[in-house]
């Protein structure tokens, strides 16, 4: 969620149950700022906070230009002094698919050891060998950062527009969706590459706004019960809870252009959750 | 001269676009001269910044601005959205009851009101918490329910997330003999009780069906109210402001079923809960289940807070020491300490076996509820004659005994702040069950659990696989089909049978002329 409503936003989303206490609310405040500065970002967000067994990870994204490519992300153990992260590439993600399991430590430099055992060559010539792959925990870290923006992210349809550039940047004419529009989980979306929309026929894409529809929707993932679309507070605000990673609660204030998202969990992807419906 | 005349050409021109633009459209009836009028009056007016940039979306806002202006012919009916309706019901919880209680009472009487403030306050240093305006409306819900039930003690157990809304827990404990009976309350337990024989009115010709063999195992009774798991009520509600509703006691049976699956809670109280294996109950009694084993694992309190209470000679060795009372003369631990180290902490509530109870009862004693009266009850107590009583550990042991699972530390602790660690708090959080924080800062310490319901599964939930059917009948000759024998098979069996015979009767012919004139057909 942007750092510049981080105050208020966080009561917001504070009925899953974590919150951040005042005084890492006021450094927060403070560091993000000198962060801002520092890095020339455009916007400071604060995406959230990843426990592990001993420390916790807060995590704010700086965003450039582009609100969806142009992120990077750092973290921090006590909201004052920034790390940042190594950017997540494909290599990364398999490395740590493989090796890292189990809950997050909460030391960076902790490492994760898996042993495979390959077979190279072929038939008689088999020769097994034991590779072993080691991942620190700060890579773990960026990737699992990384796959939730990717696979959870949520944003109000309208809230950002491509311009004819191809540039991802917010709409500033967008005035929150309805209370009835709040209540549908298409008006929801994805706020990564859409990997649906290409596949839609003609006919379904002439009644999308190609500036605002260029992202999936919540409403077409699999499996459908993924998302716990709530009204908190009476209707005031309407709280989207992701059921496949643990903690991302998103929130929109209808008929406001109050809208972010936080992560607030332990990092680790619910791969039960076709059971659990 | 030239000029005048250019000039009256380029008003000419000017004057034929300006009636160009005056046309209204066929489709909409406006027309670009006015709409272009109210666009940069509109800009005027506002002058945002960039303006180019979002012209067109001002366009068309001032577009629909025209259209809204329309007077419909119907009325607007005031339709009470969800927040009005919330906003009513939760109204109430602001209004004082005027007079009737007479005298201020509440000053006299300990209130069985836990101070939510406060709860409020130190979770929120913990990082934890519902919001402050929340946390307030709890506050004055659980008022509402102390008011209208005979409770001798209440707390905020905390919150369960759920698909569609979410729980509010209280714990409360009524009075002594306030307690309404439930009237036997028989929550569906779908026991497999296969073994009746059918009536064989219709079938007494035929051959009666094959009884069953199988005999259900012996359910597990619960325990009574106020003991073991059953030791506290729980009311839930969705919102606050929202009427409370009593859950129901829990069955060891529940408690063991729940172990077994993992499920999302949907909010809705008679919600069925489809498993493998089946869960006796619904939504309700799920939630009381999971609420009873996060109170097992969770509950905790620190060293010395508690104590049993002096009862010396009376150690029976089956029953685990079930009360304790406060320790008057707790003093406190340091913030550090109990931050350090986990044997400061204890437990302070039964822990389940793996029987679904908190005191073991022996089955075996049981008299059975006979319904086939064959002679398969030798069988019965030939079985392990004295299953071994199952034990957990005793109650207040430390949390440093806890065991690990899956390579995780049960627990996590840490202080609240390092910043200012004078007034800093030990807050504990449960590795096990998500959700679960305690903290503790000089005499003051408290649970709560604010979370999904379900326990951290580790490597992953590997769901029960049914069992393998049972057979109908035992295998025998007699029922197993055997394949018709085919023709060439049949034709050996005749040659052979002809030979033997043939054989037969040339031994037989030896002796006696006279032969066999029947001779089989081919």
């Amino acid at each position: 969620m942007d750092s510049n409503t981080l105050y208020y936003s966080l009561d917001l989303v504070s009925g899953s149950g974590l919150t951040l206490s005042s005084e890492q609310k006021a450094a927060l405040q403070t560091s993000l700022v000198i962060l801002k500065r520092n890095n020339k970002f455009n916007r400071v967000l604060f995406w959230g906070k990843i426990l592990g067994i001993k420390g916790d990870y807060f995590i704010a994204q700086g965003v450039s230009e582009d609100e969806m490519t142009d992120k990077n992300s750092l973290y921090s153990f006590n909201c004052v002094d920034w790390h940042l992260l190594p950017p997540a590439t494909e290599a990364m993600l398999a490395e740590v698919s493989a090796a890292a399991k189990g809950r997050f430590v909460g030391d960076p430099s902790h490492e994760y050891e898996h042993t495979e055992i390959r077979r190279q060559g072929e038939g008689d010539e088999a020769v097994e060998e034991e590779v072993m792959i080691k991942v620190k925990e700060e890579k773990r870290l960026a990737s699992t950062v990384h796959t939730i923006d990717k696979e959870v992210s949520v944003v109000p349809r309208g809230a950002f527009i491509k311009s004819p550039h191809g540039l991802v940047q917010t709409n500033r004419s967008f005035e929150g969706l309805s209370s009835l529009e709040a209540g549908k989980l298409s008006y929801f979306l994805h706020f990564t590459e859409p990997q649906k929309l290409k596949k839609k026929s003609i006919l379904e894409m002439a009644d999308l706004n190609r500036s605002i529809d260029f992202l999936d929707p919540l409403s077409e993932d699999i499996p459908k019960g993924s998302w716990s679309l709530q009204f908190e507070r009476g209707s005031t605000v309407c709280v989207i809870r992701s059921m496949l990673w643990l903690g991302l609660t998103s929130f929109h204030v209808p008929m406001t252009p109050q809208h972010g998202y936080i992560y607030m969990g332990d990092g680790l992807k619910n791969l039960d959750l076709p059971f659990m419906l | 001269m030239a000029e005048g005349a250019l000039n009256d050409q380029r008003e000419h021109t000017a004057i034929c676009f300006k009636a160009f633009m005056l046309k209204n459209s066929t489709k909409s009836n406006l027309n670009l001269y006015d709409h272009l009028s109210r666009l940069l009056t509109k800009v005027m007016d506002e002058r945002p910044e960039n303006v180019v940039d979002i012209i067109e979306d001002m366009s068309r806002e001032v577009k629909q601005e025209l259209l809204q202006d329309k007077q419909s012919t119907l009325r607007d009916m005031p339709l009470a959205t969800a927040a009005q309706l919330l906003a009513e019901q939760q109204r109430l919880l602001f209004s004082r009851r005027g007079g009737d209680d007479g005298e201020q009472e509440e000053e006299l009487v300990e209130t069985p009101l836990p101070n939510v403030s406060e709860l409020g306050f130190f979770l929120e240093q913990a990082g934890v918490g519902l919001g402050r305006e929340e946390m307030l409306r709890v506050f004055l819900a659980l008022k509402q329910l102390v008011d209208s039930q005979p409770l001798v003690r209440c707390r905020l157990w905390g919150k369960i997330l759920g698909t569609e809304g979410n729980y509010l827990v209280a714990e409360c404990e009524y009075r002594e003999g306030e307690e309404e009976e439930e009237g036997n309350e028989e929550t569906v337990e779908d026991e497999e009780r296969d073994g009746e024989p059918r009536d064989d009115d219709e079938e007494a010709d035929i051959d009666t069906l094959p009884r069953s063999t199988f005999k259900p195992p012996p359910v597990v009774p619960k325990e009574d109210n106020r003991t073991g798991v059953n030791k506290f009520t729980y009311f839930v509600c969705r919102e606050p402001g929202l009427p409370w509703v009593k859950l129901p006691t829990v069955t060891p049976t529940q408690i063991t079923a729940a172990r077994h699956i993992r499920k999302f809670f949907t909010g809705r109280l008679d919600a069925p809960i489809i498993s493998y294996p089946p869960f006796p109950g619904n939504e309700a009694n799920y939630l009381r289940a999971q609420i009873a084993r996060i109170s097992a694992g969770t509950q905790v309190s620190p060293l010395g807070f508690y104590q049993f209470a002096e009862e010396e000679g009376e150690e029976e060795e089956e029953g685990a020491r079930d009360s304790f009372e406060e320790n008057s003369d707790f003093e406190g631990i340091p913030v550090p300490e109990m931050a350090e180290s986990l044997s400061t902490w204890v437990h302070h509530v039964q822990h389940i076996l793996q029987q679904g109870r908190c005191v073991w009862v022996n089955l075996a004693d049981k008299p059975e509820d006979d319904f086939e009266e064959e002679a398969d009850e030798e069988e019965k107590e030939e079985e392990p004659d004295e299953p071994d009583p199952e034990v957990g550990p005793p109650l207040l042991t430390p949390l440093s005994e806890d065991a690990e699972t899956t390579n995780t530390p049960p627990w996590s602790s840490k202080m609240s702040s390092t910043l200012i660690s004078q007034f800093a708090i030990a807050v504990l959080r449960s590795n096990l069950w998500p959700g679960a924080y305690t903290y503790a800062s000089g005499k003051k310490f408290e649970n709560i659990y604010i979370g999904w319901g379900l326990k951290f599964a580790g490597e992953g939930y590997i769901p029960t696989v049914p069992t393998m059917p049972q057979r109908e009948y035992p295998s025998g000759p007699e029922i197993t089909e055997s394949l018709d024998p085919s023709l060439e098979e049949e034709q050996a069996l005749k040659a052979t049978l002809e030979e033997q015979r043939a054989a037969q009767e040339e031994t037989e012919g030896l002796g006696e002329d006279e032969e066999e004139e029947e001779e089989e057909d081919d």
